[in-house]
């Protein structure tokens, strides 16, 4: 019989082009997802080269993070934005690959347009340019980000350069509590595990509360493995899977999505098959999370105080925590609930889809953001925008006083106009608070949807359970 | 790529645990469409005060350092983002090694690909080189890839891991794209496999 393999190695095997003998795979890639920021230097690179996009088709190109979010028919205002999005727009043209324009309802931010357009199958070997490629391992496929000249790489021969990494299963166990949900799990794990935790593996989700996620939840919980330092998190597919799947523009139609469903159905992690490492959760543990510190890892229960440098006994983590309270600006013994906000963002990557829109609107409705908190809603696609507006969530975001925004990645990382003034607090439905990330001297409290609106109509940090009684 | 053989030079000491690609090369800067420039950014938000003067304590700023070509770091050095901007921004500013307990594993990569060595070490190997780099100008290290060895300041020698394929491209300068043109026949074998049992791949 078959030595028994992972989900990971059934993947990496069925993707293998060429085993050096010191063990360097050539790794055949199916899927690339291009943006503006991380490409004009790989196809500068093929230019000066005189090489191809050897298969155009397998690429999509859209832009993401320069894209303004408030009114676009003039265009980008900054310089520097515009060139690059234009820049995007004509190697695109030069080179024949797929591309979805600003002023197009499919645009949005890559990691959403990817799963969106059924361009995100299961078992499929996907790349891009963003550390956040992660969130599609959602689906079961391998996903991973990648650097530029990777992506050079990539476009030239449809191939990456790998060696093969240490697989990790994290499994969930049982039913979530109400009010803690897929932010809230995948932000446990950044804080058990550490932000180097899951370093040279690709980590496996399971267990019943995983199992239990829609396809939106499993997406927020693999987008932010890499806050873990996993470079790719993966979920086996299952039906919710292939429910999500069946019928979006670029999935397999007929008789090949039926091949397609039987084969993804054999991958999941065999019986016996070896992890180097697991962690186990108990879901029934859980209560709502939030950050507190400039690292992903800095991470709380709601109920909790901020920590005091001398809870840590490591030395380098100690200095580490002097200089997060110092940039945050919090007090060792406050309890998090007193910690005051100025600003609340929804949307990204990891929390700018439809079921997040419709968690946070659903907890806004016949409430008002509180006095002085400025508040905005990013929706991460123009679908996801569309699909808002026809439910009418739109309109009870801005009865609450929330600002209803075009798509892009917007203040997650604050490459457009949207950011933080220095000192202000953020509570953010984004993946990273590291120093300046949502503009410099921004403090930001990484939370989920529901919590963001929690804090935006108290004005504070607060426990989402409280409004939900 | 240019060739990574043996390195000659001043250390910088920055003993900061999870230096993060944002604080290597904040957002503003990943605007361009060059590689080159990037330099002068690097650490942008520690290294200048907000109206854009030196920031008099940070150690790329002190004259001993100014032209530092090896950084010594705390562990998961690189964490966060996968923009190359980081590597680019180091290299422009003449570092081409990094020693460190640990690193993430996209700027690892990345590093690679722009003639840039990473170097891991245990802890307490860190911490002795961050005691030679905090002497300052006087204290040089040469760090010898063929050798896989860094020379201290007093003549003592720390030896490195490295993996072999990249050693053997860092010191040859090798890019990475013609090696694996050379394997087109493999990879249009493996399209035309996957076309019969993957179609939905394309």
């Amino acid at each position: 019989m078959a030595k028994p393999r992972t989900l990971f190695e059934k993947i990496w095997d069925a993707h293998l082009v060429d085993v050096q003998e010191d063990g360097t795979c050539l790794l055949y890639i199916d899927r690339h997802l291009v943006h503006e920021v991380t490409s004009p230097q790989a196809f500068e690179g093929l230019k000066v080269a005189g090489r191809k996009v050897r298969r155009p088709e397998l690429v999509l190109a859209v832009a993401d993070h320069n894209v303004p979010t408030t009114d676009r028919s003039k265009g980008i205002a900054d310089p520097e934005s515009r060139i690059q999005v234009e820049t995007l727009e004509a190697n695109c043209r030069d080179f024949g690959v797929p591309y979805f324009p600003m002023d197009d309802i499919r645009q949005g931010v890559v990691h959403i347009v990817g799963p969106e357009q059924g361009f995100t199958l299961p078992g499929a070997t996907i790349v891009c340019g963003d550390s956040h490629t992660s969130t599609h391992g959602a689906f079961g496929a391998l996903a991973f980000g990648i650097g530029t000249s990777e992506v050079e790489h990539v476009l030239a021969t449809q191939t990456l350069v790998q060696k093969p990494a240490k697989a990790m299963l994290i499994r969930v166990d049982g039913a979530l509590p109400a009010g803690v949900g897929a932010k809230d799990i995948v932000l446990a794990v950044v804080g058990r595990i550490g932000t180097a935790g899951g370093t040279g593996f690709v980590v496996e989700f399971a267990g019943e509360a995983i199992q239990r996620l829609s396809m939106e939840g499993r997406m927020t919980v693999c987008n932010m493995t890499i806050e873990a330092g996993a470079r790719a998190g993966l979920i086996a597919p299952d039906e919710t899977t292939f429910a999500y799947l069946a019928g979006r523009p670029q999935a397999p139609k007929g008789a090949t999505w039926e091949a397609a469903v039987s084969y993804w159905k054999t991958l999941k992690t065999d019986e016996g098959a070896h992890f180097d490492a697991e962690v186990v959760i108990d879901a029934a543990s859980l209560v709502p999370m939030v950050t507190w510190g400039t690292s992903p890892e800095d991470v709380l229960p709601i109920t909790a105080s901020v920590p005091s440098p001398a809870d840590f006994a490591d030395e380098n983590k100690r200095s580490a925590v002097e200089r997060s309270l110092d940039y945050m600006g919090l007090t060792p013994g406050t309890p998090l609930r007193e910690v005051k906000i100025d600003r609340v963002f929804i949307g990204s990557c990891t929390n700018g889809r439809i079921e997040d829109l419709r968690a946070a609107a659903a907890l806004a409705k016949g409430r008002k953001v509180a006095a002085g908190v400025g508040a905005m809603v990013v929706p991460g696609s123009g679908l996801v925008k569309e699909q808002a507006e026809a439910e009418g969530l739109h309109e009870v975001f801005l009865a609450a006083g929330f600002e209803w925004r075009e798509p892009g990645c917007s203040m997650c990382l604050a490459m457009n106009a949207d950011r933080l003034e220095p000192g202000e607090r953020c509570a953010s439905t984004s993946n990273r608070n590291f120093e300046g990330r949502q503009g410099r001297g921004g403090r930001t409290h990484l939370v989920g949807p529901e919590m963001a609106v929690a804090a935006a109509v108290t004005g504070r940090l607060a426990d989402v359970r409280e409004l939900l009684k | 790529m240019d060739k990574f053989t043996v390195l000659t030079g001043v250390a910088a000491p920055l003993a900061i645990v999870n230096i993060d690609t944002d604080m290597l090369i904040p957002k503003q800067f990943l605007k361009t469409i060059k590689r080159t420039g990037l330099g002068k950014n690097l650490f942008d938000e520690m290294r200048y005060t907000q109206d854009g003067k030196e920031v008099a304590d940070f150690v790329l700023n002190q004259p001993a350092w100014r032209q530092a070509k090896i950084l010594v770091a705390g562990k998961n050095f690189g964490c966060g983002s996968s923009r190359e901007h980081a590597p680019w921004a180091l290299l422009d500013f003449g570092i081409r090694c990094v020693i460190a307990p640990s690193f993430a594993d996209i700027f690892y990569n990345n590093c690679f690909k722009n003639g840039i060595l990473p170097i891991a070490l245990p802890q307490e190997q860190v911490d002795q080189l961050m005691d030679d780099a905090r002497k300052g100008a006087n204290a040089q290290m040469t760090i010898d890839l063929a050798a896989q060895t860094i020379k201290r300041p007093d003549g003592g020698t720390i030896a490195f891991d490295v993996d072999p394929f990249r050693k053997h491209c860092l010191l040859e300068g090798l890019d990475d794209i013609g090696l694996t043109l050379r394997k087109a026949a493999a990879i249009d074998g493996f399209e035309a496999r996957l076309r019969q049992s993957m179609p939905w791949v394309g």
